[in-house]
This record gives structure tokens, sequence and C-alpha cells, in this order.
């Protein structure tokens, strides 16, 4: 490991903490526009990961350890994540240590931690919203595995960085098991961060919420890193979006000037991407609880129907 | 060490010297029946002292050649043939460090109240031991059915220590039963393949040829057998039934180890005495134990009894295991040895890891009885507070058997989730086909198996204590809190070192299929994994571990440093509503509810509902296994009806039975006339 990989490796990790956050108030932003809604300002998650550290952090009397190791463990395996996802380059000296199966069980290993979290101080809300995360988790897990695997059978490798290589490289060629992965992959990002058809981050409605009820027992700085892990996610979520189906630009040897040329192109990737999201979020309605089985279900379906096809068109 | 002898001993001297040993304190627990400090102090804590040499030798012969020992007991003239070869050491290794942990808990587990005198049970589990030993040891089928007997037989009794209750002796009975059936069947595959050998040693079995047609018979036969004992799909049912009627240790021994032998019988049979696989016996394998992952999986996250659950989760390990057997044999039958030994690798890795986390969280179960009187779920609650040290071992078993990184259990299922990527080389267009459908299957199940273990933990050790006398449960004795350590140990240790681990497998697949992964392995430093090479996949758990750690730490550290890190005890929010009780949590059926939806044709269920305007509403749901009711009951009705017709024959006269004789006679004399 030569210093330059760490220092690159650092960066690319302190860039997934800063964008994070502005990625979530770009997408807050648009929303609210496209709502009508005067827009809080681009810069307002900082605002609010700022005043939640600053606040006492109230526990409740029935907390266990468990629960206040939690948002440090979730938070870790989150930028653990993050560090692993090539969004600048793929030649990082951590990428080794994860490939794309790792990296989905990292992020199942955040979510058991904020279930069993939800589980531990014994409210009503809390075991729901466990029981409700699992419930999604269970299903998108194996859906998001099946997209990634989609890409590994093409480009032989489950290792993220090599994936990217291999698809940047070959000439723009259209894989049909890609174009049913990239629908899946849509459908599972929108269940896995909470967003509009699956779950809505911005009310606390009893009847429907899933991530919100995982964090109501969460205050201060526990609920800070709560709600920064999981601005990363949707950062690390995006970083495979983007790392499957647009890999062009992203750096692929350890050159500073390589680096820092993929940073405005993943600038623009991102803004793009977090519009869609905000235009997804906008056009849909919330679904019923009941039917996100039956959403994710199509999403794992969709999945496997790339493999499918995959298997039966060959590369 | 010249010719791999210590002190003038070889491996399998050690490893016959601890069988021995294990004996003869069995031995001893006789003679101090009813002295439960004896058992409690001695006997269990040397038998796991004699587990760890045991395992320790079987290490040592994993890395030497294959030796070889004749016992003169048994019949004159038949001797009992043992050998101790790569496949079997691997197996006794676990045998030996599982049963360690397992024998050091149950020093601080015996309690007065029990129905068997502690040093019977002692004996039967000593015994245990000791027959599982000796299976994994024997070289002829006759040493190997004669001790695959006292094993059934010694853990038969054990699952009915608690004698007293009805359903106890009813679970065992069922158990006692499949077991039988599938010693027949063992007993009649070795009986084709030995006939066509021409004599009963494994070395001659293996020897010989047979047609593809026999060949595959003794392979149904063998599924058929070891399948019974190892709890798939269809003679799963006994599972559920024993493990919360065995007394704890007695679970752990079964679950985590003898369903192993039943494993390792499989893989004697169809890649070591038949060497010549057929593609379809693997892809019968893979549907096979897929079925029964998935069927145990979603059947464990319905449950709400501690034990049950559990069990049902060790048929979905065990499906898992024989997914990666099938797959091996899948890879071997088409000639591509270093994928046949990918699968197999993982497929021993998983029972590797298997063999720790399941032990331990059978344990668990057991310190939570002891400490609550309970098993049923709904009336546990909250002991990560009365019960710390119980509740965070359990919570590595946990993540273990989730298969979440960095732990043991996801290694396994990485190494699979591998295999299934490489296998669109197969020269099978059918196959290639199916096999994305089966990867698929595998991370659902791996996914479910996390709502599982969730559910389990949660329920257990997390939230209010549903009853008012969990209040005083009290955390396990020090004999059973290090045998638990002793496996949480293991668990996390598989978990990081994969490579090491690899390279123990290495011989093992190397005798099987004629490849390993060691020589790739072993190219990298320890502390990452690359089966085949750095492009095409790679994983380093203990890298893993120190930047979760690392990222989770500094995060701490900065928090604590920038912010002043006030913190204030209240009481919980929960949306602001005012009377919370330990009742208005999710209870153990809550969590089960969305997969008994989702899965709904999977179960059979009866349900029945409150009425809107009930006074005293009741909420009640049972499931069943579909099995029972179509497979296993019309199986008791029609053997109850035949007993039933044969029972005309016996009138109760003299002169009648004196007919039957001469008849029979007359029959014979015709027959032997011809």
């Amino acid at each position: 490991m030569n210093p330059f990989g760490l220092l690159a490796q650092s960066f690319a990790v302190l860039l997934a903490l800063t964008l994070a956050p502005l990625l979530k108030g770009w997408i807050d932003m648009w929303r609210a526009w496209l709502g009508n809604r005067s827009a809080p300002g681009l810069l307002q998650p900082y605002r609010v990961l700022h005043k939640l550290f600053h606040k006492e952090s109230v526990l409740a009397d029935t907390a266990s350890p468990l629960f206040r190791l939690a948002p440090y463990a979730v938070f870790g395996c989150v930028l653990l994540a993050c560090a692993i996802v090539p969004t600048l380059s793929t030649d990082l000296p951590f990428a080794p240590a994860a490939d794309a199966i790792a990296l989905v069980g990292l992020l199942a290993l955040a979510r058991v931690f904020m279930a069993l979290a939800a589980m531990d101080i014994g409210t009503a809300f809390g075991s729901l919203g466990a029981r409700r995360e699992m419930l999604v988790g269970f299903l998108a897990e194996p859906a998001l595995l099946i997209v990634l695997f989609n890409a590994s059978l093409i480009t032989g490798s489950t290792s993220l960085a090599s994936i990217v290589e291999t698809l940047a490289h070959q000439q723009f060629a259209i894989h049909p098991s890609l174009a049913f992965a990239g629908i899946a992959f849509a459908l599972v990002s929108l269940a896995e961060n909470a967003r509009i058809p699956v779950d809505n981050p911005a009310t606390h409605l009893e009847l429907t919420m899933i991530h919100e009820a995982l964090l109501l027992e969460y205050s201060g700085r526990h609920l800070a890193l709560m709600e920064w892990a999981a601005s990363l996610k949707l950062f690390a979520y995006a970083g495979i979006g983007l790392a499957l189906f647009f890999p062009w630009g992203i750096a692929q040897a350890q050159s500073p000037a390589a680096m820092l040329a993929a940073l405005p192109l993943l600038g623009l990737k991102l803004a793009i991407g977090g519009l869609a999201l905000a235009l997804v979020e906008t056009l849909s309605a919330k679904m019923r609880l009941f039917r996100v089985p039956e959403f994710l279900a199509t999403a794992f379906l969709l999945a496997v129907l790339g493999l499918l096809v995959h298997s039966l068109l060959g590369d | 060490m010249n010719d791999g002898r210590l002190a003038g001993l070889l491996a399998i001297d050690v490893i016959l010297i601890a069988i021995a040993a294990w004996l003869a304190l069995a031995l001893l627990g006789l003679v101090f029946l009813r002295q439960r400090a004896m058992a409690a102090r001695v006997l269990f804590p040397l038998g796991a002292a004699v587990g760890l040499l045991l395992g320790t030798g079987a290490l040592w012969g994993l890395a030497s050649g294959p030796q070889v020992a004749v016992l003169a007991i048994g019949l004159p003239g038949l001797p009992f043939h043992l050998r101790l070869d790569s496949l079997a050491a691997f197996f006794l290794a676990l045998l030996g460090f599982a049963s360690a942990g397992i024998s050091l808990y149950t020093g601080g587990y015996l309690r007065a109240d029990d129905d068997t005198p502690p040093g019977l049970f002692a004996f039967g589990y000593l015994l245990f031991l000791a027959s599982m030993a000796m299976v994994l040891l024997a070289a002829d089928a006759y040493a190997f059915m004669v001790m695959w007997e006292v094993m059934a037989l010694a853990s038969f009794f054990l699952v009915i220590a608690n004698h007293r209750s009805a359903e106890t002796r009813s679970a065992g009975f069922l158990y006692l039963l499949i077991a039988h059936l599938g010693a027949i069947a063992i007993l009649l595959c070795f009986g084709v393949i030995a006939v066509k050998a021409g004599d009963y040693s494994f070395a001659a079995m293996a020897r010989g040829h047979l047609s593809p047609f026999w060949a595959s018979a003794a392979f149904l036969l063998a599924l058929l057998g070891f399948g019974a004992k190892a709890g798939v799909l269809p003679l799963h049912v006994w599972l559920p039934e024993a493990h919360p009627a065995a007394p704890t240790p007695v679970s752990a021994l079964m679950s985590g180890l003898m369903l192993k032998t039943a494993i390792y019988g499989l893989l004697r049979v169809s890649l070591d005495l038949l060497h010549q696989p057929q593609w379809w016996w693997g892809a019968l394998l893979l549907a096979l134990g897929l079925a029964t992952a998935l069927y145990g999986v979603i059947f464990s996250t319905a449950q709400t009894d501690m034990k049950r659950l559990l069990a049902y989760s060790s048929i979905e390990n065990v499906g898992l295991i024989f997914a990666g057997a099938g797959l091996a044999l899948l890879f071997r039958a088409y000639g591509m040895d270093g994928l046949a030994a990918l699968a197999l690798t993982a497929a021993l890795y998983q029972a590797a890891s298997h063999a720790f986390f399941k032990s331990l969280l059978f344990l668990v179960t057991g310190s939570v009885l002891h400490a609550t009187g309970q098993r049923n779920l709904g009336h546990l609650g909250g002991l990560i507070r009365t019960m710390p040290w119980v509740a965070w071992l359990a919570f590595i078993g946990v993540l273990a058997s989730a298969g979440l990184p960095p732990l043991s259990g996801f290694v396994g299922e990485w190494l699979l989730l591998q295999s299934f990527l490489f296998t669109p080389g197969l020269p099978n267009g059918f196959l290639n086909m199916l096999i994305p459908v089966v990867a698929a299957v595998i991370v659902l199940v791996s996914a479910l198996a996390g709502y599982a273990m969730v559910k389990f933990f949660g329920v257990v050790f997390l939230g209010q204590p549903r009853e008012a006398s969990l209040a005083d449960a009290r955390d396990a004795r020090l004999l059973e809190r290090a045998g638990l350590v002793w496996l949480a140990a293991l668990s996390v240790a598989l978990g990081l070192v994969p490579t090491l681990v690899i390279q123990a497998i290495d011989p093992v697949t190397r005798l099987l299929v004629g490849a390993g992964l060691g020589a790739a392995v072993a190219k990298q430093p320890w502390w990452l994994l690359v089966p085949t090479s750095v492009e095409r996949a790679s994983y380093g758990p203990a890298v893993f571990l120190v930047g979760g750690l690392a990222a989770s730490a500094i995060a701490a550290l900065l928090v604590h440093r920038l912010y002043h890190a006030r913190l204030r005890r209240a009481a919980a929010w929960d949306c602001g509503h005012p009377w919370q009780t330990a009742r208005m949590q999710d209870s153990a059926e809550g969590l089960g509810q969305p997969i008994r939806q989702i899965f709904e044709p999977f179960f059979r269920m009866r349900r029945e509902l409150p009425d809107a305007f009930d006074a005293s509403p009741h909420y009640r749901v049972e499931i069943e296994d579909h099995f029972w009711h179509g497979l296993y009951l019309p199986i008791a009705r029609a053997v109850e009806f035949l007993a039933r017709q044969a029972g005309r024959l016996q009138q109760g006269r003299i002169a009648v039975y004196l007919l039957y004789s001469f008849l029979t006679l007359l029959v014979l004399l015709l027959l032997v006339g011809r």
C-alpha cells in the first residue's frame, strides 16, 4: 500500500462524508420546488446535523448498551460501504477487501443493527419499524445482490473495481440483462433508501413509517449519526448505480489528475441522478405497506429475469 | 517427525487415545451415578479437555497422510478397520473443538431436578461423542454401521433424558423411527456397493466398478439414509420435535455435530466410494438442498419456540451445505475439478461454521431456559439487561448465523455464491439457465435467515421483559460462560482467517475431487481471501473488521471531542404515547406475520380471529407442516390399517395356528421340490 493510495482512499471517504448530505439537500430542494413549495436551501442537511450534534441526547430508561452502540456501528458500516464503492477511482487500496457480495453483506449488517436497536427500547413503534425494515430488507437485499450478479456474469468478476473497469472499456453496447437489472436496481434503491413509493422520509405517520419508526427513540448526536448514515447509504447506492450503469469517467489509475478529472463528472452524474429521484418521488404516491412485498418481488424477479436473459443470449 | 510420528505416536493413535479416554470417563459416570458434582466438576471438564486433544490430533492428521489401524473388537475374525484420511480428520477436528465448548458448558448446566441421574447422562453423552468419532474413523461398512447405530441409540436416550413428559417420549420415538429408516437405507447402500466390490471395506468398495444403474441406486439409498439423519426434506420432521424435547447440550451436539456425520457420510459415499458421479446426482442434491433450505428458513421465521426456531434454522443450514455438495458433484461429473473444489470448500466451510455457531445458539437457549424456565418467545424479552454475558455471546452467534460479515457464516455463503457465479461454464445448457435462479434462491434464503435471527435475538434479549419474573433472571455460571466464549471465539476466528481454514480444507478437496484452493489462497497474504484471482473476487474480513471498527471509533471520538456529548435518561418517547406496557411490543407471532402472509402456501395454518365486538377477544394461529398431513399421517394410517388386517390372522385358537404351520410347511416343500 503506497502513500498515494492511502491518500486517495482517505480522499474518497472524506468526499463521501461531505457530498452525502449535499446530495440529500439537493434532492430535498428539488422535491420542494417540484411540489411548488419554497426550498429549505441546499445546505440544510448540514445545518440539521450541526444542530443535532449540539443537542443533548435523551436516552430511554430501558435502553441497553446495544442501543448506544448501534449509531456508531451503523455509521461505520455505511462509511465502509462508501469506501468500497468506486465513485472516483477503481484503484483504491481498500477495494480488494470487499467485493459486491461483501458490500451487500455490509449493508445488511447495518440494517440488522438498526432493527435490533429499534427493538431494544421495547416500544410498540420500535418493534413495528424493525419488523417492517426487515421485511423490506429480506426482499431488497437478494434483489440487489442479483442485480450485482448480472454485472458479474457480464464481466466475470464480483469485484466492483473490475466490473467498472470492464464495463467502461467495452464498446458502447447495450446488454439486455443490464436493462432488466437497471430497472430492478431503481426499484430496490427506492425501497432501501426509504423513498416515496415505499416509505416517506418526511413524515412520522404511524401507519406507514418504516425508516422513521426505527429512529423514533434516537435524539441528539445519535440521531445525527443515524441521519448522516442514511444519507451516506443513499450516496453509496448512487455510487453502485453509477458504477454499474454509467461507469464512464471513473479514474482507473492512481493519479491525482485522473481523480480530479473524475470529480466534476461525478458531480454532474449525481446532480442528474438526484433530480431524477426527486421527479420519481414527486410523481408517485406512497404505496400501502402490504403492496411493498409485491413491489420488491417485482424487482427481485426482474433481476432474476436479467440473469436468465444473460444465460439465454450469452455475452 | 520423519514418518509422521511424534513421541512414537501417529495422529490416529492420539485420536484413539482420546476416544478411549471418553469411554473411560463414560464408565466413571456409571460408577458415580448420582453424584452431580462429580459429573459437573470432573467428567464434563475432562471430556472437554479430551475433545481438545482429539481436535488437535485431527488437525495433525489433516496435515499428514492417511493412516490406518485395526481394532480387534467386534466378532471373532471381523475386526474394525479404522482409517484416518483428510475427510475424516476434518470432521473429527470439528467434533473435537466444538464438543470441547459444549462439554465445558454442560459442566455448568447440570441441575438437580433432571429426570436422568447426572452420571447416566454423562455416560450417554460421552458414549455419543465417542461413537460419533468412531463413525468418522470407520473404514469398513461393518464398523460404520455398528457405530452409526450406537450413535443413534446413545442420542435417542439423551433426547428422552427428561422422559417423564409424554411429549418428550413421542419426540424421541419419532427420532428413533426416522433414524432407523435412514440406517436401513445406508445398510442397503453399502450392500449394493459391497456386493459388486466383493468386500465390505471402504478401500475395496472404492476400487469396485459399478454399472451406472447400481451406482445410482447406491447414491439414492445414501441420499435417503444420510438425508434422514441430516434432516433433508421430507425427512426433516424429527428435528423440530427432538430439539425442544432434548436437554440443551444434546440439542447442541445433535445439531452442531451429529448432522455433520450425515454430511460426512454422504460425501464419503458419493465422492469417495462411488468415484464417478453422474450429473443428475448433483442436480438432485442441489434441488433437494435448496428446497430444504428455503423450507427451513421460512418455517424458522414463523416459530414461537426458541429451540424450534433454531431447529428449523439448522434444517436451512443443512440445505445450504447439501446445495454446495450438489454443486460440487455436478462440477465433478463434468470433470471441472477446480470448480468442484470451490463448491466443496464452500460446503465444508458452511459445515464448520455451522458446527460452532449453531452449538453456541442452542447453548444460549439452554442458559435462557434455566434462568427463566421459558422456551416460548412470547414470555421472554429484555434479557440483555439481566444476562449480559449470554446476550452478547448470543449476538455473535446470531450475526454468524445470519451470514453477516465479518463472521463465519458469511464466508461459507460467499464461497457458495462465488461457485454459482462460475457455473455458466457447464456444458449443459439447461442447467446453465437454471443455475442463476438457484443463486437467487440462495440469496433469498440467507436474507430470510437474517430475519429469523433478528427475530430470535430481538424477542429474547431486547425490548422490555414480557413477564415480571424475568427481572430476576441470573446470568450463566462460569463454566457455561467458558463454553459459550470458546464457541463464540471460534465463530469469530473462522470468520476472520478464512485463508488458514481453507488451507486446512485443501487436503480434503484434493482427496475427494482431486483439486484444492490451498495453492491459490496461499499466494495471497493471510488477511485476503482470493479463491481464484484478484480480478475475479477477493474478500478481506480482517481488513473489514479493522476498517469498520476504526470508522466507528473515529466517529465516536470526533463526536465526543467536538461536541459536548451530554446524555440524559428519560422515559421512552414512542411518539408521545403515555401508556406503554411490555405487551405492546411486537410479539414473536407478530414478527412472523409478514412471512406467513408472503409465503402462505408453505404453511398449513389454522386461524381464529376475534370478532370486532368480542368482549374478550382471542387470537389464535396454529402453524403446521404440510408434510405431516400430506405424507406422514397417511403413511401412519396405512400402516395401522395393514396391521389391523394382519391382526385378523391371530385367532387365538391353537388349531388355527397349527394350520398356519402346516400351510407354511407345504408352501416351503413346494418351493424346495421344484
